[in-house]
């Protein structure tokens, strides 16, 4: 058994590094043989798909994919909250 | 194709409503500097972009802006739930309200309807970079305008992330001007259009 994560924690180190993925991309695009950058984009996209996967499993998925992580006899993603709403991401 | 992920880019949580506030940020959602026209613009312009540095940035910062009208979506709609009527007539929300109750619309602040000719899509990578760059600082500006309307650190917070956000964004359209300038003729940036004149159409040589 691993120790379930705190949901608030994992949320904010999801909303983390997929920000610096999404930023590195951006950097990327204009400069695609930067080999520092490149890297960078490795290790931290390596880290969210990690932690969405574990999100998923223990939390509800953020995206449809991740779904078979949670696995019940219920549709799972409509039950946690929308990110607009209260208690959402 | 795109993926939905059920998180905001950026967490959105208002305590207290204020429907005289939502009036102003909802520019940024459907007003002639918002996230929607932002959006628009560069998924409109990426297909007929020769370079693929540049319809990668378009693809990418495009996709972007989706996530930030949905921030921008997520603070009006927390701004304005559970507005008691008092509240809507006292803020002046009683205008907006009576044609789309507390749904979401995309509008200026001074009521104009969402338009596609908020932006540009000209077909000619030079013209529609300035246009690209143009756009972020204006976004810059008008948040930097709506900070200085509010103090709650709750509003501006998410604020300060979208307004840092465009100087990114100016910053990797900058990058594809130049990407695009070191292609092109130095003496003369204007003698084709890279867009259309590269299948032997030009005749003008």
């Amino acid at each position: 058994m691993t120790n379930k994560p705190c949901k608030k924690d994992l949320l904010q180190w999801i909303n983390v590094v997929s920000f610096a993925v999404n930023d590195v991309n951006l950097f990327l695009d204009t400069h695609p043989t930067d080999q520092k950058a490149l890297e960078f984009f490795h290790e931290y996209s390596k880290l969210r798909n990690q932690a969405m996967h574990e999100y998923a499993k223990y939390y509800g998925p953020l995206t449809v994919d991740t779904t078979v992580e949670s696995c019940t006899d219920r549709w799972n993603w409509i039950n946690e909250p929308w990110p607009w709403q209260e208690g959402g991401c | 194709m795109w993926i939905y992920e059920k998180r905001l880019q950026y967490p959105v949580k208002i305590t207290q409503t204020n429907a005289k506030l939502a009036q102003v940020i909802i520019s940024q959602f459907g007003g002639p500097d918002g996230e929607l026209a932002a959006s628009m613009r560069y998924l409109s312009q990426r297909y007929t972009m020769p370079y693929k540095e540049v319809t990668g940035i378009l693809t990418d910062i495009g996709t972007e802006e989706l996530a930030h009208m949905e921030i921008i979506s997520a603070i009006i709609y927390q701004l304005t739930k559970d507005l008691s009527m008092e509240e809507i007539q006292k803020s002046g929300f009683d205008k907006y309200y009576v044609d789309h109750t507390l749904g979401l619309w995309p509008q200026a602040a001074g009521g104009v309807p969402f338009t596609a000719t908020y932006f540009q899509s000209k077909g000619d990578p030079i013209t529609d970079l300035h246009e690209d760059m143009a756009a972020e600082q204006k976004a810059r500006t008008t948040y930097d305008n709506i900070l200085r309307l509010i103090n709650d650190p709750e509003i501006c917070d998410p604020i300060r992330f979208l307004r840092e956000r465009e100087i990114v964004h100016y910053q990797r359209f900058g990058e594809s001007l130049r990407i695009v300038q070191d292609i092109l003729d130095s003496k003369n940036f204007y003698a084709i259009n890279p867009a259309f004149d590269m299948s032997d159409k030009c005749n003008c040589k």
